[in-house]
């Protein structure tokens, strides 16, 4: 009998655990100068350090260091004035040294905290989600399985590597246990992760794309009986990559665990895998005994002790926390709550924030992103980021229409040229001919031929009835192909018709 | 030609007596020679080498500025990288690996100009004291073909001694470079640590291998160290500092007024008399040449061996985990079906050899969760004290000095059962590992109950290399008065094909 | 006195990655004894009171700077492959966790 989500809160009180790893966008990888960019060729961003070629010496990328420290101020952690690296040995085939250089006991950032909102039956609540560490490590290669029917691991007859990811920076973010959450732990979970994400991009540490895998969360999810103290058995679910995903994915475990509880069943402590489909999670292969890493410390690199001054620097150079941005910015804009929301959803605050920078009216810049520009990022299955046209084009745009030298309809013209990779707006208006039509000689011709054609409406209009000017008006758009100013074409026809 | 010194070859080449072309054909025809019975190279650069040599007569002749060491020969141990030429670390699991890359003492080697002849015999990843750990057969000491030329740089060591080069690449990670420097009667320096580069230096204990040159002088090992020491940004822990002028030291020898430091504890018992009686003489020298002899104690000493057999097994099993069949080198039992895991172990099995496997198992072990403190913790404190044992002893004196190792070259066989008696051999040379300082190894005659060289050990405090040099040259020279000629002298012939 | 059993060396070659025939197991299993004992001798001077040394020096930050220098091509990064397809290092079935 599958229990409802109520039923388990009834009885239980979930405890979260998130780990996020997030890649950094550093130009080159952590421990040597291959290139970090996306889906390059197999195995041409290698060399004798990533590849872990007999001899070869990892060296640390300060970048990495810096946007390491800056995400831990950020998050409100202390900087240890001296971490170290270690080394985490265990045998997989697409770590090429068999060992992982990580952060053991001695983390760079300890101790942070990021408050979240969310909405509940009691309006806005405010929850801590309290960071034990934030830590440096490496990202490993990507394997394809071939052979077996669906291309996954299992029942895969080889495997093919591609070391191009391996030894790309990452960066571990781990809260520490967060109970308390009640049945909002799915969306406190969801908004951890948002605010996050928020944060990283605000500090531009990376590209925080989930669906690109570069930032990925791993949500420990336990029950135990509500007002009992003891911790229940967790799990760890991996590949949650949305955040849709996150909030799915713990709602889903919290029923499975209390199902098993119920029947008196042990939850096993285990890795789970996230199905994007279902929403289920599926068991990863038990390990048939604990693993033990053998951390110590990576003898090929020296301590890093950042020096007081180099974190100052660091902390006098934050942006505005993304929530605080957020609150300030409804306020200059005069924007109501729920178009605030809108625009988080849709992830367009940052796009309207660049669009209004460049001189925009927030209400119309907002109004393009949120529309037109969001449409057709839907109908193209793309983020509406990854659509060629920038806040500066938009920009333009909106000063045409307010100029009164594009219509609304010329603009979305416009707007469609640009996204094909017609050029700027600019160039688009010129290369396809798009003007309005503000030759008061060519709009009145349009208009006496609209009257001539239906005389019964110009008549009416004579005689005062002006609702039905609209017909008229469309039709002299139409006659014009949509170039000319609806406002003057108005003014044009009433004037003609004696209503002026 | 080829029993000269290399500063001796290389003021000829200067002088235009020679070339380059004729000094590498001269080596190479050595080693044709005589190579069947010491089996000091694993690989032979005929080709290279010469194409290398005709690079450098064509600048010479062309009148460009080259470094002192241009066109002389070298002899590079095999666990040194050095692109397209094979690299095995004398084990089964590279064998056929050609690395495409150079270590930086590779590229600081052809920008001086060195020839590089080949590769020489190692015990399989510098673990060992005898070279009998190699998977390609052992080295044999050119002074006594029964016996081991010390390990795990047998190879570099025998091929000097053999006149086989007239420089040689050791690494040193509890006396490598130096215990076989005295078992063949050659020099051997273990540089301060970070004072040569590890890249592409393939990895036994990172916190304790140092390349360093191993000659036939001590001037020609400075002429060497000075050519590939220096900071590399490739190296994480190599130091930003002036390289030690130890060319100018060794040129010196001035020893007048220099406080060298007897260690207690490394002489008297389990030391061979004729080990004793050449250290005691040597002494005397240096005091007729001026300097004062004291004497300091290192009490930790003698818990060196024990830290370094759970440190530096510890570090081998992390660094050798990288050799899974995979990416290079040996593959063995992938059959249809067979996992990656199973090829993993099989080619482990297979690729390794004992004392690899017996030391990788023993590093596990002592990181494995629950023992890490008991072991590798408790190691890491030793290493402190000896430390502190060198500092507080340097506060007494310049240098501290002792016999390098306990006894003239065993015969071999004999101890490769027994590997506590093998570990033996490293008691003196592995202290200055653990504190990272400067090491030198040098002649000081032969033992007179067997016949067979004697080495004698010179510790220099960290970036202080220079001290060694002055010290070495100073006794060499007094020696070489002493007996009328180099000891090397007295080898006996080989007998050559 | 400090052992290791057969099924403990076992484990050990496991974790290693090694296989091992029982013999071998056995072997160094008797070796370990002894050399447990050798080694343990760090223990006695090993007080509360001394602090670990890891590394002889006694650097720190050491970093390069985040520029990008030539990689490998691919087919000198594979040139030590024991298989390869599709410019990527083949291997056998991976068991073990989707990753």
């Amino acid at each position: 009998m599958a229990l409802t989500y109520d039923e388990v809160l009834a009885k239980y009180e979930p405890v979260l655990g998130l780990e996020v790893h997030v890649e950094l966008n550093t130009q080159s990888k952590m421990f040597c100068g291959c290139s970090t960019i996306f889906g390059a060729e197999p195995n041409t961003q290698t060399c004798p350090v990533c590849l872990a070629l007999p001899g070869a010496l990892p060296t640390v990328n300060e970048k990495a260091i810096e946007s390491t420290i800056k995400i831990g101020l950020a998050l409100n952690c202390s900087i240890a004035p001296f971490s170290r690296f270690a080394r985490k040995n265990y045998f997989y085939p697409d770590m090429p040294k068999n060992f992982q250089i990580s952060q053991y006991d001695e983390p760079i950032c300890v101790n942070g905290y990021v408050d979240v909102e969310i909405e509940t039956d009691e309006g806005p609540k405010v929850f801590r989600i309290e960071i034990e560490r934030v830590h440096m490590e490496e990202d490993t290669g990507k394997s394809l399985h071939v052979g077996g029917a669906t291309g996954r691991i299992h029942g895969a007859e080889y495997s093919l590597l591609d070391y191009n990811r391996a030894g790309i920076p990452l960066v571990e973010i781990v809260t520490k246990i967060v109970p308390g959450t009640g049945k909002y732990a799915p969306e406190v979970a969801k908004a951890y992760v948002a605010e996050l994400r928020d944060i990283l991009r605000s500090l531009g540490v990376s590209d925080v794309k989930m669906e690109q895998g570069s930032l990925r969360c791993d949500a420990n999810v336990s029950l135990r009986l509500i007002g009992v103290e003891t911790l229940g058995t967790r799990s760890e679910t991996k590949n949650v990559n949305s955040l849709r995903s996150v909030e799915r994915a713990i709602r889903g475990e919290m029923i499975r665990h209390a199902e098993l509880l119920n029947k008196g069943e042990r939850v096993v402590q285990e890795t789970r895998h996230f199905q994007e489909e279902s929403g289920l999670t599926r068991s990863g292969r038990s390990k048939e005994q604990a693993e033990d890493y053998r951390y110590f410390p990576e003898p090929d690199l020296v301590p890093v002790a950042p020096d007081a001054a180099w974190i100052e620097t660091l902390r006098a150079a934050l942006p505005e926390r993304p929530s605080i941005h957020r609150k300030r910015l409804q306020e200059a804009w005069g924007v109501p709550d729920k178009e605030m929301a809108a625009m988080i959803n849709a992830d367009v605050l940052n796009i309207v924030e660049a669009t209004v920078n460049q001189g925009a009216d927030p209400t119309k810049a907002r109004s393009w992103w949120l529309g037109e520009i969001s449409r057709i990022a839907n109908d193209k299955d793309v983020a509406i980021t990854d659509l060629a046209i920038s806040p500066t084009d938009v920009a333009e745009i909106v000063a045409l229409v307010t100029a009164g030298e594009l219509t609304d309809k010329l603009a979305r013209q416009v707007i469609e040229g640009v996204i094909a990779g017609e050029g700027n707006p600019a160039a688009v208006i010129a290369a396809r001919g798009i003007k309005v039509v503000n030759d008061d000689g060519a709009l009145m011709a349009a208009i006496e031929k609209v009257c001539a054609e239906q005389p019964e409406t110009a008549e009416k209009i004579r005689n005062g009835h002006l609702p039905a000017a609209g017909a008229l008006i469309g039709a002299v758009m139409k006659e014009t192909k949509g170039q000319a100013d609806a406002a003057r074409v108005r003014e044009l026809l009433l004037g003609h018709l004696g209503q002026g | 030609m080829i029993h000269l010194s290399a500063a001796h070859m290389a003021a000829q080449l200067s002088a235009g007596e020679t070339t380059s072309v004729e000094l590498t054909q001269k080596h190479l025809d050595r080693i044709a020679s005589v190579d069947v019975d010491v089996h000091a190279f694993l690989f032979v650069n005929n080709e290279g080498a010469l194409a290398q040599a005709a690079e450098v007569d064509a600048k010479r002749a062309a009148g460009e500025k080259l470094s002192p060491l241009a066109g002389v020969p070298l002899a590079l141990k095999d666990v040194m990288t050095q692109k397209g030429v094979p690299t095995t670390c004398g084990s089964k699991i590279l064998e056929g690996w050609r690395p495409p890359y150079d270590s930086t003492v590779v590229t600081n080697l052809k920008k001086n100009g060195i020839v590089i002849l080949g590769k020489t015999n190692m015990d399989e990843f510098a673990m060992g004291s005898s070279t009998e750990n190699s998977a390609y057969g052992p080295t044999h000491n050119p002074w006594d073909l029964s016996r081991i030329p010390g390990g795990s740089g047998g190879g570099s060591a025998a091929a000097l001694a053999a006149f086989e080069a007239p420089l040689a690449i050791g690494t040193d990670t509890g006396g490598s470079i130096r215990q076989p420097a005295a078992v063949t009667g050659t020099v051997g320096v273990k540089p301060t640590y970070g004072g040569v580069s590890r890249f592409g230096l393939v990895a036994f204990s990172s916190s304790l291998d140092q390349a360093g040159p191993c000659a036939r002088t001590v001037l020609d090992a400075a002429l060497l160290h000075e050519a590939i020491a220096g900071l590399d940004p490739k190296d994480s822990t190599s130091i930003n500092a002036p390289v030690p002028q130890v060319v100018a030291a060794a040129r010196s020898g001035d020893v007048k007024g220099m406080k060298i430091g007897v260690v207690k504890e490394l002489n008297g018992d389990g030391y061979q008399s004729g080990v004793r009686t050449r250290f005691e003489e040597s002494l005397e020298l240096l005091a007729a040449a001026g300097a004062e002899i004291v004497e300091v104690s290192a009490p930790n000493f003698e818990y060196a061996l024990a830290a370094y057999y759970l440190i530096a097994p510890s570090e081998c099993s992390s660094n050798l985990a990288r050799f899974d069949a995979m990416r290079y080198g040996l593959r063995v039992g992938d059959v249809d079906g067979a996992s990656a895991e199973s090829v993993m172990n099989l080619t482990r099995e297979v690729g390794f050899g004992r004392e690899v496997k017996r030391r990788i198992i023993l590093g596990t072990y002592a990181l494995s969760s629950g023992y890490y403190d008991a072991y590798y913790g408790s190691a890491q404190k030793v290493r402190t004290l000896i430390t502190q044992d060198f500092n507080n002893a340097f506060e007494k004196c310049d240098v501290m000095v002792s016999p390098t190792c306990p006894t003239t070259a065993f015969k071999i066989g004999e101890k490769s059962n027994d590997p506590i008696a093998m570990y033996l051999n490293d008691i003196a040379t592995i202290p200055v590992n653990m504190a990272g300082i400067g090491g030198m190894s040098l002649p000081s005659g032969l033992a007179p109950e067997d016949g067979l060289p004697v080495g004698f050990q010179i510790m220099a405090p960290a970036m202080k290399d220079e001290r060694m040099y002055l010290v070495g040259a100073a006794l060499e020279a007094a020696l070489l008065t002493k007996w009328g000629a180099p000891l090397l002298s007295k080898i006996p012939a080989l007998a050559g094909k | 006195m400090t052992s290791l059993s057969r099924d403990d060396v076992a484990n050990l070659a496991r974790l290693a990655r090694i296989e091992m025939s029982d013999e071998e197991l056995v072997n160094l299993s008797n070796e370990f004894t002894v050399i447990l004992d050798a080694v343990a001798r760090v223990q006695e001077v090993a007080g509360a009171d001394v602090l670990p040394t890891s590394h002889p020096l006694p650097l720190r930050n050491v970093f390069r700077p985040d520029v990008v220098v030539p990689s490998l091509t691919p087919e000198e990064a594979l040139s030590g492959a024991p298989a390869q397809e599709e410019s990527r290092f083949r291997v056998p079935q991976i068991l073990g966790e989707e990753a």
